[in-house]
């Protein structure tokens, strides 16, 4: 089990990906900075970025500022 | 500067502020607010950059004032800023930042404070900044418009990124002043905790 945000969390298995990830939780915003386990992922990086089991993962939608 | 200026400082927050840089990218609502901030705590030295100039519809929730309209927002805001505290250290670039300037414009900096408006280059700020300087602290202005809901305002920590704000609303809320410089404030004072606990740039 990976735990997202403190707030959700999502079965693990072999090969899960950050892109695993949102798909499960069915986000599919297109400004969203991702780290897990404190590292930060790059977007080109979401297909292939494995994400361990027990993961922190922080998944923060942006937006606007003023 | 007046000796006493910052007397009323935390103790020790001086001596370390002082020999600390800081980037300021956008020196709008966001960023002209936490520039003051951190300014008026002793900072030693910031590096703003923003390619705007000062409109009459900016004064509803930015640092500057009537005479300052027209002017390019990087030198009104350092006009400000030295007036403030003279010792300062300031440099300025009037441009629009693209992602090849992260590197060479902002590399002197300790920590930078992302103070853009639109979130799309929020999102690409905060990357090349990670990829740039993955050690170095981002502290993200994110979801400020509406009025009211403080309590919806909050810091949440991503690794070595910093966002502070609602994390949620839309421009077509409108901005208030008293809500923009609240999440600006947020973002100076996470920065002062980050850089009064950061080991030097070598």
């Amino acid at each position: 089990m990976i735990r997202v945000n403190d707030l959700f969390e999502v079965p693990w298995k072999e090969g899960l990906t950050v892109q695993g990830v949102l798909d499960f939780l069915g986000w599919d915003y297109a400004l969203i900075t991702i780290t897990v386990n404190e590292f930060y992922v790059p977007p080109d990086e979401y297909s292939a970025h494995l994400v361990p089991d027990r993961a922190d993962v922080r998944a923060i939608h942006i937006a606007h500022g003023g | 500067m007046a000796d006493d200026q910052f007397i009323r400082n935390v103790p020790g927050m001086t001596e370390v502020l002082g020999r600390r840089c800081v980037a300021v990218a956008g020196c709008g609502g966001l960023g002209s607010n936490a520039a003051v901030a951190l300014v008026r705590a002793g900072i030693g030295r910031l590096i703003l950059v923003d390619c705007d100039r000062v409109e009459s519809s900016n004064l509803n929730r930015q640092a500057f004032d009537q005479m300052d309209v027209g002017k390019p927002k990087v030198e009104a805001l350092a006009r400000h800023l030295k007036a403030i505290h003279p010792g300062v250290k300031l440099v300025t670039h009037c441009r629009r930042l693209a992602p090849g300037d992260v590197e060479p414009l902002l590399c002197d900096a300790d920590l930078l404070v992302e103070a853009f408006d639109n979130a799309h280059d929020k999102h690409w700020l905060v990357h090349e900044w990670v990829r740039c300087f993955p050690g170095r602290p981002v502290v993200s202005g994110n979801g400020v418009a509406g009025m009211g809901r403080t309590e919806e305002l909050k810091v949440v920590r991503a690794g070595n990124i910093w966002f502070c704000g609602d994390l949620h609303s839309s421009l077509e809320l409108g901005l208030c002043s008293a809500r923009v410089a609240l999440v600006a404030a947020m973002q100076a004072n996470v920065a002062i905790e980050l850089l009064m606990n950061q080991k030097e740039t070598p």
